[in-house]
């Protein structure tokens, strides 16, 4: 009795709290898909995939989101490609040429980390000043540009946890074999980052082709596909937004069909990801 | 056996914050011979080993002064191009910190970044330093695998191969046997005492015995302070101060 009691009564809490916390995201995590499945899967059609929408698709009449598939494609693609050239950069920076001043590393963590609890809806207003001030129009452009700096601090900031689990050791190890800080960096260090490297971009490219506010005022929207960086376009968030705004039954489905297709390019990129990233797991340093 | 001394180490003083840790060193360690760094744990062995390759510049709280010259050069210098003289020498840890790549890449990896890019050229001089360490037998189906598929005793031998491969003058081995079986210990005492022909060979290490079975020349620490320091023999047989003494009895373990 006693300690003995206390200790198992111990283990028993925090049991109840993790089998508690556990169920709650998966439970939630179930609800969401079968939910947007269950409403959207009967509209989801070929048509819906293929098609851009025509006349009176917004009131049911034929069509799809095409459009919206390309257009959110494009704008998450080219986020994440200029994101993550500015991003792997800075992270490498700070972690490898400037470790020895750690005020100022801690500095630029700091306002990365205020950056990133920035809203994105501010972010859509910012890009949308610019936009003004230059005298832009809503476009492709506008839109990568809002998005890359909403997603920089994200990846930024996951890449630089990653970098700081390196073993000091390896570091010592590439840098004794004549290797300049660069190449420590970029032959050797990232690639024993390379999947968590591969996380942080992930991470970034799911708020990218997911965020709406961000995106309302910069890129517009439009029926069609662009064919240029300078046109506006549609994306699956606002195609989303739009039509399950709709008073039509229909219409509202085919939200959550395109829910659907958002949710299943996620889950495309995620595996993907995966199978890159386990070849080099294997060859981490532990 | 030659006596030119290959680094001179001149009044090196070494601070963390408020703590002395290197005080007033001043040694020289001799060309191709075995030099042995001994000392209890804490005696400030290991950042004497890294202030040879400046390895201290990682660490922003260490203050250094004083001068370490590497064939009259001042290693410690602002000046010094540090990658050309980290090329000089190899390190071993206490641990191995084998690349995040294959074996093979492990070795080309030095090579390539010298400069040397032709894939016969570097087939023939990974096979020749994995044969140098012994290891080729045992590696040459497997080359592309990862090297952390190695077990630790080879880990520690390829970590010595890629070392040799930059083509250094020295090798710098922190307790490189310290977390290996007495087998693949056995196999780098070997190793080092054949490579030192060829090379200068400085090894830190707290095991007395082990000192005294590879060590042509002792630097004796405690307390950050080089207490004695000379050839093996004399060191052991007729060690002159008396805390030496103490160490050799046993007394501080």
């Amino acid at each position: 009795m006693g300690r003995k009691f206390w200790k198992n009564t111990e283990v028993g809490v925090y049991r109840v709290l993790m089998f508690l916390a556990t169920s709650i995201i998966a439970i939630a995590l179930l609800l969401i898909i079968v939910s947007i499945l269950y409403k959207g899967l009967p509209s989801l059609n070929w048509q819906m995939l293929t098609q851009v929408p025509k006349g009176g698709y917004y009131f049911g009449k034929e069509g799809g989101i095409l459009n919206a598939i390309i257009g959110s494609l494009y704008l998450s693609f080219g986020a994440t490609i200029l994101s993550f050239i500015i991003s792997l950069p800075l992270a490498v920076y700070i972690n490898i040429h400037r470790a020895k001043q750690k005020r100022l590393v801690n500095t630029v963590r700091f306002l990365l980390d205020l950056l990133w609890g920035v809203p994105s809806i501010v972010y859509g207003a910012f890009g949308f000043t610019i936009m003004i001030y230059f005298g832009l129009r809503a476009s492709l452009l506008a839109g990568i540009i809002t998005v890359t700096l909403f997603i920089i601090p994200i990846m930024v900031r996951s890449m630089d946890e990653v970098f700081k689990t390196v073993p000091k050791g390896l570091i010592e190890a590439a840098l004794s074999l004549g290797s300049t800080r660069s190449e420590t960096s970029y032959k050797v260090l990232s690639r024993q980052c390379i999947p968590g490297i591969i996380t942080a971009i992930l991470l970034a490219f799911g708020r990218a082709i997911g965020d709406a506010a961000a995106i309302l005022f910069t890129t517009g929207y439009t029926d069609y596909i662009p064919t240029s960086l300078s046109q506006p376009t549609a994306t699956l968030p606002l195609s989303i937004f739009f039509q399950l705004g709709s008073p039509i039954p229909e219409v509202q489905n085919r939200a959550y069909a395109s829910a659907v297709v958002l949710t299943v390019i996620i889950l495309i990129i995620s595996i993907i990801s995966r199978i890159l990233s386990r070849k080099y797991y294997q060859e981490r340093i532990k | 056996m030659g006596n030119e001394s290959k680094i001179k180490i001149d009044n090196l003083n070494l601070h963390i914050g408020k703590n002395h840790i290197l005080k007033n060193i001043h040694v020289s360690i001799p060309e191709r011979q075995l030099t042995v760094i001994l000392g209890p744990s804490g005696c400030g062995k290991t950042t004497l080993l890294k202030s040879l390759n400046r390895l201290t510049d990682l660490y922003p709280e260490m203050k250094i002064d004083g001068s370490i010259f590497l064939n009259e050069e001042d290693i410690l210098h602002s000046k010094t191009e540090i990658t050309l003289l980290r090329k000089k020498m190899g390190l071993l840890s206490q641990s191995p910190y084998p690349l995040p790549m294959s074996i093979y890449d492990n070795i080309a990896y030095g090579l390539r970044i010298s400069g040397r890019r032709k894939k016969k050229y570097l087939i023939k001089r990974v096979e020749h330093y994995l044969t140098q360490v012994s290891l080729w037998d045992e590696v040459k189906d497997r080359l592309k695998d990862s090297a952390s598929s190695l077990s630790i005793g080879q880990q520690q031998r390829l970590c010595l191969a890629r070392g040799l491969a930059v083509d250094p003058e020295i090798i710098l081995a922190d307790e490189p046997t310290s977390a290996l079986d007495p087998l693949s210990s056995k196999q780098i005492e070997e190793l080092f005492v054949k490579l030192k022909q060829r090379y200068t060979i400085v090894v830190v290490t707290h095991i007395l015995r082990q000192a005294r079975r590879i060590a042509d020349y002792v630097i004796f620490m405690y307390m950050g302070e080089v207490i004695e320091h000379g050839p093996a023999k004399d060191f052991f047989e007729n060690p002159k101060e008396e805390l030496t003494k103490e160490y050799l009895k046993g007394a501080f373990n």
